[in-house]
């Protein structure tokens, strides 16, 4: 069939853009600056370390800086754990276990997990602030993500606590005792969240590090544990570096390593346990494909393609940093994707209209940068929108790289920032042989208007979490993890008890 | 993508090919963008522009059997002046009447920017025979409206002759003469984001000016997800064509923030060019008193009652 046309009446702006067709995104009507308050929320010009339900000062007597990653300013200091200290956290972890937790009636041990998700929920609003200020995160993603989500880990795995009798087909389940728990920066609160809320459930007790360049919220959490008057010992929280993280592991009386981080360290980890007896779970690094079919809903998945690269900046192990377009949609995407880069707002975490907050550290900042460079000296094309990045602080514009090669390092090497590499495939096959080809395997999207096919993607994806038509979701009732290298174990749902319990 | 025919004589001149087919729309994260960007925080400075903005783009909007040509008059005056004594105040786009009513507006908007907009086309059903829908958008524009709002045949949309919903928005659009066109959807009654995007592209290519969301006589009318779907047909329209339609949602849209949530829409699928009353208007009628209390309120830091503000 033809339609019959009226010959569009040009515009002397369309005409001077004839041929080019691309929206402009300036300044037509710009947002206002909506900085989050932040004169309620109280940090402590220093913290302590957090044993046995008080607040203790280190045994050497060193502190370290923790900085605003946006300003660059020095927001408190915390103590830094040395071996003796751990090995006091850890103490006081099983005397708690002996005395008081295993000893408590599941149900009770419920009551108090119920207590801190409603006190995490409570204070909310100085969490999402402490966060962002810690981390650089966005308030809007603290806000709408980080802190309900561990809110609500909370609130599941208290349901858990006194039914763990039926979680595996009613085998007889018991506690570990001590777990050593070492998280990562990029979600400081909801990892906290992650791995404490399943570990109490179970019965155990735990020795908590936080990353030494995001430790404000988990000060804030003992403050809550306190509040919620859990039995003295039953959390501790040491805060400290790399040595801190290996005295805890590498602690005798330690039953259960809980780690989520880099894949270096968590090699280093598992050598450190081999023969030990003690329990471990790992959960690593990431290189995601995100597959985009062409009968895909084309413009929720550039949505998709946005959240699942520049959510929290990129510092997310699911991250989707590779994408794979089906080749006969390549530049309309790509043209949708950049049209969709130019509206973000990179900027102030704590304004509420910020899309991409500071990268977390200057280590890492110089990581990006440094992967970055490669990608442009390998050949693939380098674009981002025009930013204006602040002057202070830690920022990095949100960057797509077309052209990329599996063998690219920027293909294959975890970037851990705002840094997408597209790649392009023709057969449903070739996706897979592409998204499987890496030493990764935690997590992939597929976007397809296909049930039947997002299915079997889904079961030929070597990774721990596909996404259909979706990225980057998070339910605690949805077990999480990885194939291959990117870690073991599952946190979340009901299988994210099983790393907490033996089970007969 | 829909390339502009090329070759042909000049009876073929500016024809498009069918659209293709339509592209598959994911209902939840359509809506979860959608309301993602009601998350905008517009405050201060960004709030008082983008309200005088909304009301520079509002069709004020009375259509009951019981208009009368003092109610008429008394919505055009509000809305040459929808604040007098105010001149930071815009006034607004155009006031959305039926034909027969059309002299009246017109009159009362003599010498002013405001355009006059009819609804025609046997609105809200549509359900008349063609000739009848061709004769009252003629006369409608013979009787001085400047715009044409009209309705597509639902019954033939969903009973898949969308051949001869095409045409019959092609023959209205011959029908409005030099009058722009709006194309009202009525997407309360066809059932899917799928059906909103076919629509919207069935109407991009038979030539409308404008795609619109509703008549305001069904429910569920305007809403940001369903607003968001045809701001996303318009832009491929426009990679495809380099022709910019422009885009309505009108009915249900009653507060301040509501009408901002949806400038929050454009602003962020179409980009700066949409920010004009030629591209963007919001079909309401009574949403300018809402937004004229959030600017007193910004203006002086304390509500006003409403009896401050005329009801039309």
């Amino acid at each position: 069939m033809t339609i019959k046309l009226v010959e569009p009446k040009a515009t002397a702006a369309g005409d001077r853009r004839r041929g080019e067709r691309r929206l402009e995104f300036a300044h037509a009507w710009d947002y206002a600056p909506a900085p989050e308050a932040v004169d309620h929320v109280k940090i402590l010009p220093r913290y302590e370390l957090f044993i046995d339900g008080k607040w203790q000062a280190p045994e050497k007597g060193r502190y370290f800086d923790t900085l605003s990653p946006s300003t660059e300013q020095k927001l408190s200091e915390v103590a830094e754990a040395s071996a003796e200290d751990v090995d006091r956290a850890v103490r006081a972890a099983r005397h708690a276990y002996d005395r008081v937790w295993s000893r408590m009636k599941p149900l009770e041990r419920g009551k108090y997990i119920f207590r801190i998700a409603r006190i995490i929920q409570e204070r909310s609003r100085e969490l999402c602030i402490v966060e962002s200020l810690d981390g650089g995160k966005p308030i809007k993603e603290s806000r709408d993500f980080d802190v309900p989500t561990a809110a609500a880990h909370f609130f599941y795995y208290a349901g858990w606590a006194d039914k763990l009798g039926y979680a595996f087909g009613g085998r007889p389940v018991s506690a570990l005792g001590v777990a050593g728990q070492i998280i990562p920066w990029n979600f400081p609160l909801l990892m906290a969240a992650w791995k404490i809320a399943p570990a109490l459930a179970c019965g155990n007790t735990v020795v908590l590090k936080p990353a030494e360049t995001t430790p404000l919220s988990a000060m804030f959490l003992a403050e809550i544990i306190q509040e919620a008057e859990l039995p003295d010992g039953v959390v501790n929280i040491v805060t400290g570096a790399g040595a801190t993280g290996a005295a805890l592991v590498a602690h005798p009386d330690v039953n259960k390593v809980a780690f989520t981080g880099s894949t270096d360290v968590g090699k280093r980890i598992q050598k450190a346990l081999a023969g030990t007896g003690k329990k471990l779970t790992l959960e690593l690094g990431g290189k995601a494909a995100n597959i985009v079919f062409a009968d895909a809903p084309l413009d929720q998945a550039v949505d998709g393609i946005v959240n699942g690269i520049f959510f929290n900046q990129g510092h997310v192990c699911c991250a989707g940093s590779r994408l794979l377009l089906e080749e006969s949609v390549h530049d309309l995407v790509i043209r949708k994707l950049r049209d969709r880069m130019a509206t973000l707002r990179v900027g102030d975490p704590l304004d509420k209209n910020t899309d991409i907050g500071a990268i977390n550290s200057r280590m890492q900042l110089e990581k990006i940068k440094e992967l970055c460079a490669a990608g442009e000296a390998e050949g693939a094309e380098r674009w981002s929108p025009p930013c204006e990045l602040p002057a202070k602080g830690f920022f990095f514009a949100p960057t797509v790289f077309t052209g990329v090669a599996q063998s690219h390092r920027i293909a294959r090497e975890e970037i851990f920032g705002p840094v997408l590499s597209v790649l392009t495939f023709r057969t449903e096959a070739e996706a897979v042989e592409k998204a499987n080809n890496t030493f990764y395997g935690l997590s992939a999207g597929v976007w397809s208007n296909k049930g039947a096919r997002l299915f079997k993607m889904a079961t030929q994806l070597e990774a721990g979490v596909v996404w259909g038509n979706t990225y980057n979701k998070f339910d605690p009732s949805s077990p999480f993890g990885g194939y291959k290298e990117s870690g073991f174990g599952r946190e979340g749902g009901r299988q994210g008890l099983a790393a907490y319990l033996h089970v007969d | 993508m829909h390339p502009i025919a090329s070759g042909g004589g000049p009876a073929e001149r500016g024809t498009l090919p069918p659209p293709g087919p339509t592209p598959p729309i994911d209902r939840i994260a359509v809506e979860e963008r959608a309301a993602a960007l009601g998350k905008r925080s517009i405050k201060k400075a960004t709030k008082v522009a983008g309200l005088k903005l909304a009301i520079s783009m509002m069709d004020l909007t009375t259509l009951e059997g019981a208009d009368s040509p003092g109610k008429v008059r008394a919505l055009c005056q509000k809305a040459r002046t929808p604040e007098p004594g105010d001149e930071s105040i815009p006034s607004c786009a155009a006031v959305c009447v039926y034909p027969t009513l059309v002299p009246v507006a017109k009159k009362a908007l003599e010498g002013s920017r405001v355009r006059v907009a009819s609804v025609a086309t046997a609105f809200p059903s549509g359900l008349s025979p063609l000739s009848v829908k061709l004769e009252d958008t003629r006369r409608a524009v013979e009787l001085g409206a400047d715009e044409i709002d009209m309705v597509i045949d639902r019954g033939a949309f969903l009973s898949g002759q969308y051949q001869r919903v095409a045409d019959e928005i092609a023959q209205v659009k011959e029908a409005c003469g030099e009058a722009h066109l709006k194309v009202i959807l009525e997407t309360g009654e066809i059932g899917s984001y799928d059906n909103v995007r076919r629509a919207s592209d069935l109407a991009m290519h038979a030539g409308t000016d404008f795609i619109k969301t509703s008549t305001g006589k069904i429910q569920p009318a305007a809403t940001p997800p369903v607003t968001l779907v045809m701001l996303e047909a318009i832009r491929d329209f426009y990679y495809a064509t380099g022709r910019r339609i422009g885009m309505k949602p009108a009915g249900g849209i009653r507060t301040a923030k509501q009408a901002l949530h949806y400038l929050v829409l454009v602003k962020e699928t179409l980009g700066d060019a949409w920010l004009t009353p030629d591209l963007f208007r919001l079909g309401a009628s009574t949403l300018l008193n809402d937004v004229l209390m959030q600017l007193k309120k910004e203006a002086s830091g304390a509500y006003q009652g409403p009896d401050y503000f005329s009801k039309d």
